[in-house]
């Protein structure tokens, strides 16, 4: 394997490491910030139990995302100098607004969320997780447009190879960038949504329930009722945007090698680089055009079009299918579970057991849609670190392949271990009876109307 | 010399602080996590929790540090980056372990405990000693050949050894009790190796360079400059008195950390002084590594605006949490 090859794996094992955990930080700051108002408006201790063991699951979460996140910081240098020597005047900014804008703020406040309780008020408290919320969000927020920015760059002039803006505010609302955030954010709330609805579903069946988790089961279900649709929506836009600056990635997810009119939706097939054609294919007749164009004889421009230009076709058409099949999913188990729900008043003994069976086989479901989405959105850039403009293999480090072969090993089985142990404290703790919860901290109930807790 | 000119300095000032910052904030707890395996079953929960509430935040000094160093110097960065890869990474995995190993070691099954603690160890000596192996190697201009590994390996012993004597000293502050009488002890051990390693450090850098031996042995600077060695011996042996004093564990007990973190705060001076204008010792300068002025200019306008508010809910999280540590609770 060659050294480029080896950077990119090496590049994306620690990007997908790291957005599993962020993906779940950027939502589940806000539902706690909601478990916790409910708590203070309603004085139900079930809501208070659903706040102290998703805080424990936060609190987690985020060291996973710091950690991986630290050490993204030091790959954009060693594995692509000379994407900063190139792109620094617009990725460098970026990146140093999300760190002075977000990263401390959402850092230095986790203390006082997590800990803090009893030495500041209950508004400061309250204030703290709103921050911290608003800071993971943020970040969201700056890496995405640089993010997009490579996709669709914008607001940039070219000088000797080197990248100057022209326009930050271009550069910043760079065409892709609104759709991306949006998708991006919806697709944190959706996997934060089964999240909560699967660990609930889980105690459910294994008898470990306590006082909250039939609300943390609710606010799941509903969470996905109501985003679900919205996700479809979004994506649907991102896709026509993408069609619109990206035609080459479209082509590739749908498997289109010639340019037509009417072009069929492929459920399955199976692409062929070398014969440059599809076997065993499976279609609708007019289907990608009608999702693409809306227009039933819309033209998708084919991927013999940018030929020496265009990503590898198998992993966006699988990855982008595996996406698509997985948000399906969610919808249906999402209304499903809504509409039983309803009829039977969230009473935890009347739900079917089929029904939580799915709900906490789907609990890490975003974590799947999020990666496969974000693998044919990144390799779809491909072979273009910045689209159209400038080649990954131009801005690799000369670092030699064994080193970079030594440390890949490194960091896979690092990653390995430590997301089997998240799954297994996750579930452990899932399983813990209330009371472990309870020893944790004496709060002694706020006096309506008192500041002071 | 115009605003766009001095604009690197301004950043290369900014990096440093930052560094300076996540040395002094993470090396004391780094120290601790050092610190866990000669700790009684009974300390090791306290000691975590004397620093729960901040490693988070510490971190993230060393993302701005390097940030800084790629936004600002990309041209250094991937000369230092490139050099000292194999190091970085295992201070990554360091920092990895370290970091989760920390939350999982309460929530993990009681008896997956004690491994989780030990990957705390782990992680943080790993971090540590690879951090300075790296420091060994930059300030000697990252050279190759058996006396700069040799130099490199006393520094990756003898920057652990001053994160010790940093988290010892936090701990003094922080704790009371047996705790904070094991705490003087440790600290007594960290000692020798920290005034070996600085010793080493202002040695072998005018040793191997021209520049800095020039910039520090010529007349009148030589004399000019020798408060900054004098003051450091100085602190370096209040240190070790204090430790001795009966009132280390009572009304005294800043002093030992307040000390360290003044002889991290002098060496820092003084390795500035000997590289300036060099980002890589007689190889880089900075102006020749510095981005374009226009881009220094929009970050540094975020800075300004980012960095005092930055300090000012720093100083907010220590002051919540000032005073000795009870036990920590989730709320």
């Amino acid at each position: 394997m060659d050294a480029l090859l080896l950077a990119r794996m090496q590049f994306a094992a620690n990007i997908t490491f790291h957005i599993l955990f962020p993906t779940i930080s950027i939502s589940l700051g806000w539902v706690l910030l909601f478990f916790r108002s409910r708590w203070l408006a309603t004085h139900d201790r079930g809501w208070l139990i659903a706040y102290r063991y998703w805080t424990k699951v936060f609190a987690l979460t985020f060291a996973l995302g710091v950690v991986s996140g630290i050490t993204m910081s030091f790959q954009f240098g060693t594995n692509w100098p000379g994407y900063m020597e190139k792109a620094g005047n617009i990725a460098g900014p970026l990146l140093g607004y999300e760190v002075l804008t977000a990263f401390f703020l959402e850092a230095s406040f986790l203390g006082v969320m997590l800990f803090g309780h009893g030495k500041v008020s209950e508004r400061v408290h309250l204030v703290a997780t709103f921050l911290v919320a608003f800071g993971t969000t943020l970040s969201a927020f700056w890496i995405l447009s640089l993010n997009s920015w490579m996709q669709t760059p914008a607001g940039y002039e070219v000088v000797d190879g080197v990248f100057h803006v022209t326009s930050w505010r271009e550069v910043i609302f760079n065409p892709s960038f609104p759709y991306r955030l949006a998708h991006k954010l919806l697709a944190s709330a959706l996997t934060v949504a089964f999240l909560l609805a699967g660990i609930s579903a889980w105690q459910l069946l294994k008898g470990t329930v306590n006082s909250s988790t039939v609300r943390v089961l609710r606010t799941g279900i509903a969470m996905a009722v109501v985003l679900v649709p919205v996700q479809v929506f979004v994506g649907d836009l991102h896709g026509l945007n993408t069609l619109k600056h990206q035609p080459a990635k479209i082509a590739a997810m749908e498997g289109v090698w010639e340019t037509e009119r009417g072009a069929p939706l492929l459920l399955f097939a199976w692409p062929n680089a070398t014969t440059r054609s599809n076997d065993f294919e499976v279609a609708i007749p007019k289907g990608a055009s009608l999702i693409l164009t809306h227009e039933a004889d819309g033209e998708i421009r084919g991927l013999n079009e940018f030929e020496g230009a265009h990503p590898p076709v198998a992993p966006l058409f699988f990855g982008f299918r595996i996406m698509v099949g997985v948000g399906m999913a969610m919808l249906m188990l999402g209304w499903v579970g809504g509409f039983i729900g309803r009829r039977r008043r969230w009473d935890a003994a009347r739900l079917p057991r089929p029904l939580l069976w799915a709900f906490a086989a789907m609990t890490f479901s975003g974590w799947v849609a999020t990666v496969a989405g974000w693998y044919v959105t990144e390799i779809g850039r491909q072979p273009f670190v910045v689209y159209g403009l400038l080649r990954t293999a131009e801005v690799a480090s000369n670092v030699a392949p064994a080193r970079i072969a030594l440390t890949l090993a490194l960091y896979v089985t690092t990653y390995l271990a430590l997301i089997v142990s998240y799954i297994a404290v996750l579930k452990y703790m899932a399983e813990k009876p209330e009371s472990a919860l309870d020893h944790d901290t004496p709060v002694p109930l706020p006096a309506p109307g008192s500041q002071r807790a | 010399m115009t605003f766009d000119d001095s604009l690197p300095i301004i950043f290369m000032a900014l990096m440093g602080v930052s560094m300076l910052a996540y040395v002094v904030l993470d090396g004391y707890d780094l120290g601790v996590g050092m610190l866990m395996h000669r700790a009684d079953e009974a300390h090791k929960d306290t000691m975590v929790a004397s620093i729960g509430p901040f490693w988070d935040a510490n971190e993230t000094w060393l993302v701005l540090g390097v940030g800084m160093l790629l936004i600002a110097f990309p041209k250094a960065h991937g000369m230092v980056l490139g050099a000292l890869y194999l190091p970085v990474a295992l201070m990554l995995v360091g920092l990895v372990m370290r970091g989760v190993a920390f939350d999982f070691r309460v929530k993990a099954r009681d008896h997956h405990k004690q491994a989780w603690n030990r990957v705390f160890f782990a992680g943080s000596t790993l971090a540590a000693t690879s951090q300075g192996w790296m420091l060994g190697h930059y300030i000697t201009g990252l050279n190759d050949g058996w006396a700069f590994d040799l130099f490199a390996a006393a520094i990756a012993v003898a920057l652990p050894a001053a994160y010790v004597l940093l988290g010892a000293g936090w701990l003094i502050l922080k704790t009371d009790g047996a705790l904070q009488a094991h705490a003087v002890k440790w600290a007594k051990l960290a000692w020798p190796p920290v005034v070996i390693g600085l010793g080493l450090v202002s040695l072998a850098t005018p040793w191997v360079s021209e520049t800095v031996r020039h910039r520090w042995f010529s007349m009148p600077a030589f004399i000019a400059l020798l408060p900054i060695p004098l003051t450091t011996l100085g602190a370096l042996a209040l240190i070790r008195v204090s430790l001795n004093s009966s009132r280390v564990t009572g009304k005294l007990c800043w002093a030992p950390f307040a000390l360290t973190v003044a002889v991290f705060m002098l060496g820092f001076f003084g390795l500035a002084y000997s590289l300036y204008p060099f980002v890589v010792m007689d190889r880089l300068t900075l102006q020749q590594a510095a981005s374009s002025p226009a881009t220094l200019k929009v970050i540094g306008l975020g800075a300004a605006v980012t960095v005092p508010m930055i300090a000012a809910y720093t100083v907010f999280s220590y002051r919540v949490f000032r005073g000795k540590i009870g036990e920590l609770r989730y709320a």
